[in-house]
């Protein structure tokens, strides 16, 4: 599936050999693409430069910590690491917690499949190209409430995203984990 | 297994618990309500790739401090040995799911209920004060006060069910009220009724023994 590799499959493989391996080029690798966009995320989020420094190598160590939970069926690689951001955002600025739902946790033997890992992937970065050719208004109000800046109020889910899909797709993952279970 | 689940959580408030704009209060329910309900599980880690994406998208210029990833590294290797953070397992049959367990410091039977008269009963959960959210416990066929809302309420049910205007909701359904809506719940038949409800504004009840009652109970 070499040729087949996208930019977010080769974060999915970092994060695997730094769950099998503790490989810290892998790491380095992920750091270099991830830790300023988090440093970056927070301050725009209201963080002043050290504490998004301090916060986004803080999110950095967890990445190495649960690797092994990360599950790319269901998420990206960036998509996994915004919620240790938003999650650490809110314990550092808001001084709250964000309760988690339950965890569905893998099967002993369970390991991701390949295609529909791929697949997973690909529909990520689409989700993402769609971000961008979003009317300029709309994206800036779409990054404002994941910024943070909004109230639960002021938030409008028509974002004008093709959600439907990747839903779909997470939901069969779902459903494949829970047959596993059983 | 999950339950069938007809009552869900609506786009906007999914949405806001993924970009981490909700009071903890309602981010309880929510997740909560997800434990129980894959269909929402989905849609809420849709709301999450969002998120993704907008990190993706965020300034990769932004400086890093000079010894950052050297730094990050000791932080890891000051860790110790068996550094894996693992997730808690889920609860094994019981009433409650993990995250309200957390909440609670255990199942249903280990809530510290509050009387309320007839047999109503409630637990006020220790949250940010932005929102409240308490386990009520309503008998079998007993009334909720009739009220409207001046804010937002979540209400989701973990045991016996509930009946009002919007329908019928059992162990998974969560009902989002809004200030239109007005209603008259009743637990129905069967086990007693317990719920999760959230709110960010005092209830306002309609009869006068309810209002007289409201700044004692406390809903």
């Amino acid at each position: 599936m070499s040729e087949r590799q996208t930019a977010d499959t080769r974060w999915v493989t970092c994060v695997t050999r730094i769950r099998d391996e503790r490989d810290q080029t892998a790491f380095a690798r992920l750091f270099a693409h991830f830790a300023p966009r988090v440093k970056a995320f927070l301050m725009k989020s209201g963080a002043d430069a050290a504490l998004a420094e301090e916060c986004a190598q803080e999110v950095m160590a967890t990445v190495w910590r649960k690797a092994h939970l990360f599950d790319p069926e269901r998420a990206s690689v960036a998509t996994w690491i915004f919620t240790i951001a938003r999650n650490r955002r809110i314990d550092a600025l808001r001084k709250q917690r964000h309760p988690e739902p339950e965890d569905l946790p893998w099967g002993p033997e369970h390991e991701p499949d390949q295609t529909e890992t791929l697949a997973l992937q690909q529909e990520s970065e689409q989700l993402g190209r769609a971000l961008q050719a979003l009317p300029e208004a709309q994206r800036v109000l779409i990054e404002r409430a994941y910024f943070g800046e909004l109230s639960h109020r002021e938030i409008a889910a028509e974002t004008g995203l093709p959600l439907g899909t990747i839903k779909s797709r997470i939901r069969l993952a779902l459903d494949r984990l829970r047959q596993e279970m059983t | 297994m999950t339950t069938p689940i007809t009552h869900h959580l609506t786009d906007d408030i999914l949405m806001a618990h993924a970009s981490g704009s909700l009071p903890e209060a309602f981010g309880l329910v929510v997740a909560t309500h997800v434990s129980l309900c894959d269909e929402c599980r989905a849609r809420l880690a849709g709301y999450e790739a969002v998120g993704g994406a907008v990190l993706e998208d965020s300034d990769p210029s932004v400086a890093m401090a000079e010894d950052s990833l050297a730094a990050t590294l000791r932080l890891i290797a000051a860790m110790p040995e068996d550094d894996r953070i693992d997730a808690p397992a889920p609860a094994e049959g019981g009433v409650f799911p993990m995250p309200l367990r957390d909440y609670v410091g255990g199942d249903a039977d280990a809530v510290q209920w509050r009387a309320l008269g007839g047999g109503v009963r409630q637990a006020v959960l220790p949250t940010a004060r932005d929102a409240t959210v308490r386990l009520l416990y309503i008998p079998a066929g007993m009334a909720m006060p009739d009220h409207g809302h001046g804010g937002m309420e979540l209400t989701l049910v973990l045991q016996g069910a509930f009946e009002d205007a919007g329908g019928r909701y059992g162990r998974g359904d969560v009902e989002v009220a809004g200030e239109d809506l007005d209603h008259t719940p009743v637990a129905a038949p069967g086990p007693d009724c317990i719920c999760l409800a959230a709110t960010d504004a005092p209830l306002k009840f309609h009869g006068l023994l309810p209002r007289l009652a409201q700044p004692f109970i406390g809903i």
